[in-house]
């Protein structure tokens, strides 16, 4: 039997995903919540790179970066799959999945910390960026079509985190009325029975953003 | 119409590593060369988001983003493997093409163009990555062993067209006193039967640098 770990930490989207994944596949794994503020030395010895979570440890080997441990997950386990089989379906979700990385989930998070002409900026870019989006989930009820595919898994911190983020800051680029489909994707995603298990609880989140806004400090 | 076209520009990195793997598969194709400044139809009806190179389009479908065509093009045709079989390997090579563009490559780039603090920073952040880069190469006369692999392909940017703006920049950030396995990795894959016939003329390169830094801080 092969002995799975995961390092993480509750509030994060990254390790959310990954935990996702893992409950998609049916894997049994150890959890372990690593405070970032002071990491343990057992985490360090298995990510002595970047020293950040998550981190999978699979029979002893450490993968590190969610979308590195999606890919990984989904290629050595049986189940749903969290790609599609075809290489250009592939191609098209890595693509996708990088663009609200890069493009979305940046700048929408920066324009929320930054002030000034640094916070209009990453907002000009989010916008413009998120009517990319708007076109691309049109009509489709997941980014995956009927199921959820590799980049609702990524876009997971649009769905969740940024709108709690954005009302903690009082500062909101991504609403209903600018964006309708993205919104009601949003809501597909939070509220189907499977992501819903795996997503934190709204109200610690919110709380632990309020706190990090008053202190200047994220952990 | 030939079944498999790329889109590119003579000096861009990222549509070399597209061609070199192509190569490596024994892919016949069709070159496209395009002028960036002037963006041709092609390119704006090809890759409408982004508007960059290189495209590759296969059986009339069009695939972006250098890293997601690498994909691509190992898992439709068959030849020498550009990611290991492995999925644990898989892992490895797809983190160290991610720390390769995420860290190396825009640390170097920002090392290389900026000025005064901003560039003191760039540089401490540049020679940190390059030193954790040039352990993991250690020893290795490829990042893939004996064969060049994913990681070599997507680091082509660091062992030529980085050392080239390093030379024209004068800042040493490639010496072989501090990154010597890094260097020697470099020399060896700038003669890599694949790679060697797909970097641009050298005297060429450094011209259009060099025009290019008295209008622009941008490569």
């Amino acid at each position: 039997m092969s002995e799975v770990k995961l390092f993480g930490a509750w509030f994060s989207p990254y390790v959310k995903r990954v935990e996702m994944a893992l409950n998609l596949k049916g894997v049994e794994y150890e959890y372990i919540e690593e405070d970032l503020k002071n990491k343990s030395p057992l985490f360090l010895q298995y990510n002595p790179i970047t020293k950040l979570v998550p981190v999978l440890v699979h029979n002893g080997k450490p993968i590190f970066e969610s979308t590195v441990i999606l890919e990984y997950i989904d290629e050595t386990w049986e189940g749903p799959s969290i790609f599609p089989k075809d290489p250009y379906d592939r191609a098209m979700s890595r693509f996708w999945a990088k663009f609200v990385e890069d493009k979305c989930s940046d700048p929408l998070w920066k324009a929320c910390w930054a002030a000034g002409e640094e916070r209009e900026k990453a907002k000009k870019e989010a916008e413009e960026a998120l009517k990319i989006l708007e076109n691309e989930i049109k009509g489709k009820k997941f980014f995956g079509g009927d199921n959820i595919g590799l980049v609702d898994y990524v876009a997971n911190y649009i769905a969740f985190w940024i709108p709690l983020l954005q009302d903690v800051v009082g500062f909101h680029i991504l609403t209903q009325d600018k964006f309708p489909n993205i919104w009601k994707w949003c809501y597909e995603l939070c509220n189907d029975s499977f992501v819903k298990k795996n997503l934190p609880e709204k109200e610690k989140v919110s709380s632990g953003l309020k706190r990090a806004v008053e202190t200047g400090s994220l952990y | 119409m030939a079944k498999v076209q790329v889109i590119g520009a003579w000096f861009s990195p990222f549509v070399k590593r597209v061609e070199i793997s192509l190569k490596m598969k024994g892919v016949e194709y069709e070159y496209i060369e395009v002028d960036l400044i002037n963006k041709p139809p092609l390119v704006l009806h090809h890759n409408p988001i982004h508007q960059k190179v290189p495209i590759l389009i296969h059986d009339g479908k069009t695939i972006l983003e250098s890293a997601v065509i690498l994909e691509y093009i190992d898992e439709v045709w068959e030849g020498p493997n550009i990611l290991p079989k492995d999925p644990y390997q898989r892992a490895r090579s797809r983190f160290w093409a991610n720390f390769i563009d995420q860290k190396c490559v825009p640390a170097t780039r920002k090392a290389l163009w900026c000025r005064g603090e901003e560039q003191e920073k760039a540089i401490k952040e540049a020679r940190e990555a390059l030193k954790i880069l040039e352990c993991e190469v250690k020893d290795k006369k490829y990042f893939g062993g004996d064969q060049i692999d994913y990681v070599d392909i997507i680091g082509s940017f660091l062992a030529y067209w980085m050392r080239l703006f390093d030379e024209v920049a004068g800042l040493h950030l490639f010496t072989y006193e501090e990154l010597p396995s890094l260097c020697k990795w470099a020399d060896e894959l700038c003669d890599n039967k694949y790679v060697k016939q797909h970097l641009p003329d050298k005297d060429r390169f450094v011209d259009r640098v060099r025009g290019h830094s008295k209008t622009t801080r941008s490569v």
